[in-house]
């Protein structure tokens, strides 16, 4: 399809560089909202922790908790590995089990 | 009073050592007590670039350690007289480098200079980060690039966070310095405009590099092309920028190409 405005000003395909600002210019908004909260992470993860663990026996390092921003809708993911020997909490009764 | 500058850009291969060595020079054309300290452990370069790479002796590890005094390690610039360079170590451990032995250096360095020009290594690392913790003022070198000013903004949100001065809530004031740029490209859409990048980093812009084989040729024979050619059109804008730090007017030049009408008619490059 022929492009009119390219036509008119003289600009060929190689016009890249509004592709390029446009780019930037979303990406740069995403990571700058961002980056007021890198903490907000390692707090929710933290807490998880610290709750889980009162009822459980976790390896921290299997704790992953992670947040996809989109547009309309974030997520939050929490990926908690429950190792088989701990299915049952600290006082002996029976817990749910994850995921 | 001295001032510490730091010239950063998190991305690599952007001019910063360049850009410290030619500003560097400039400053020191300019009567201005100057010394430039590379940051970049492991990877020294800016003794090659300012063409001192056979008298360095001691170096910035060596005097954070203890090991010499920061007179012994300072090395005078055999064209300059006003411009010092105190060079990075090749050790590979940059953990010598603490903050606590930087604070110290920048200190002493305050009490004999006017500008204190740290070259920082590429990244957001150890190295980067005590490069610029005791900064007054950042240059932040970028290219007309996607890559180079998504990391520029990273870079700025450090500057304004993780530095003496943001922790003690004041402001280190940054100049954004364009480098490789081409007018030319840029006009055809090619390639990010100066508006675009102003407008998308938000940082009041210090200069405009053109890309040149100048700047190459001069770091071929180790020497800042401030002083290798200064008619040429990078030499010409480094000490505009230069000028612009030291709080003087003047007015922006886009880079132009000279190009003459013999090269227009065959498609030559102005070289």
């Amino acid at each position: 399809m022929m492009n009119l405005p390219r036509l008119f000003t003289g600009r060929t395909a190689s016009a890249s560089a509004p592709v390029a600002r446009e780019r930037l210019q979303i990406l740069l908004a995403h990571e700058r909202g961002l980056r007021g909260q890198p903490d907000l992470l390692e707090l929710l993860r933290a807490e998880i922790l610290a709750t889980v663990s009162r009822h459980v026996m976790l390896d921290p390092e299997k704790v992953v908790v992670r947040m996809d921003r989109g547009n309309h809708v974030s997520t939050l993911e929490i990926d908690i590995e429950v190792p088989m020997a701990a299915e049952t909490s600290r006082d002996g009764a029976p817990v749910a089990r994850f995921g | 009073m001295a001032k510490v500058l730091v010239v950063t850009s998190g991305k690599g291969g952007v001019g910063k050592t360049t850009s410290t060595a030619a500003l560097g020079a400039a400053l020191a054309q300019m009567g201005e007590k100057v010394v430039v300290v590379d940051f970049d452990v492991g990877l020294r370069n800016l003794d090659l670039v300012l063409g001192a790479e056979r008298r360095v002796v001691f170096d910035l590890i060596n005097v954070v350690q203890g090991v010499a005094k920061l007179s012994q390690a300072l090395i005078r610039d055999k064209r300059l007289e006003n411009l010092w360079l105190l060079p990075a170590s090749q050790t590979r451990d940059k953990d010598a480098l603490t903050d606590e032995g930087v604070s110290g250096i920048i200190a002493e360095l305050r009490t004999k200079f006017d500008w204190i020009l740290c070259d920082s290594p590429a990244g957001i690392e150890r190295g980067a980060m005590l490069a610029m913790r005791f900064a007054d003022e950042a240059i932040i070198v970028a290219n007309p690039e996607v890559s180079s000013v998504r990391d520029s903004d990273r870079i700025i949100g450090m500057l304004d966070s993780k530095t003496v001065r943001a922790e003690k809530g004041e402001r280190v004031e940054k100049h954004l310095l364009i480098a490789r740029y081409d007018t030319a490209r840029a006009s055809r859409g090619e390639m990010l405009n100066i508006e675009d990048i102003l407008e998308i980093l938000a940082t009041p812009l210090l200069g405009i590099i053109p890309e040149s084989q100048d700047v190459l040729r001069a770091s071929n024979v180790g020497s800042p092309v401030t002083l290798n050619d200064a008619n040429s059109a990078p030499a010409r804008a480094y000490s505009d920028a230069a000028r612009r730090l030291m709080g003087q007017i003047v007015p922006m030049m886009v880079p132009a190409e000279r190009k003459g009408l013999m090269d227009r008619l065959l498609g030559r490059r102005a070289a």
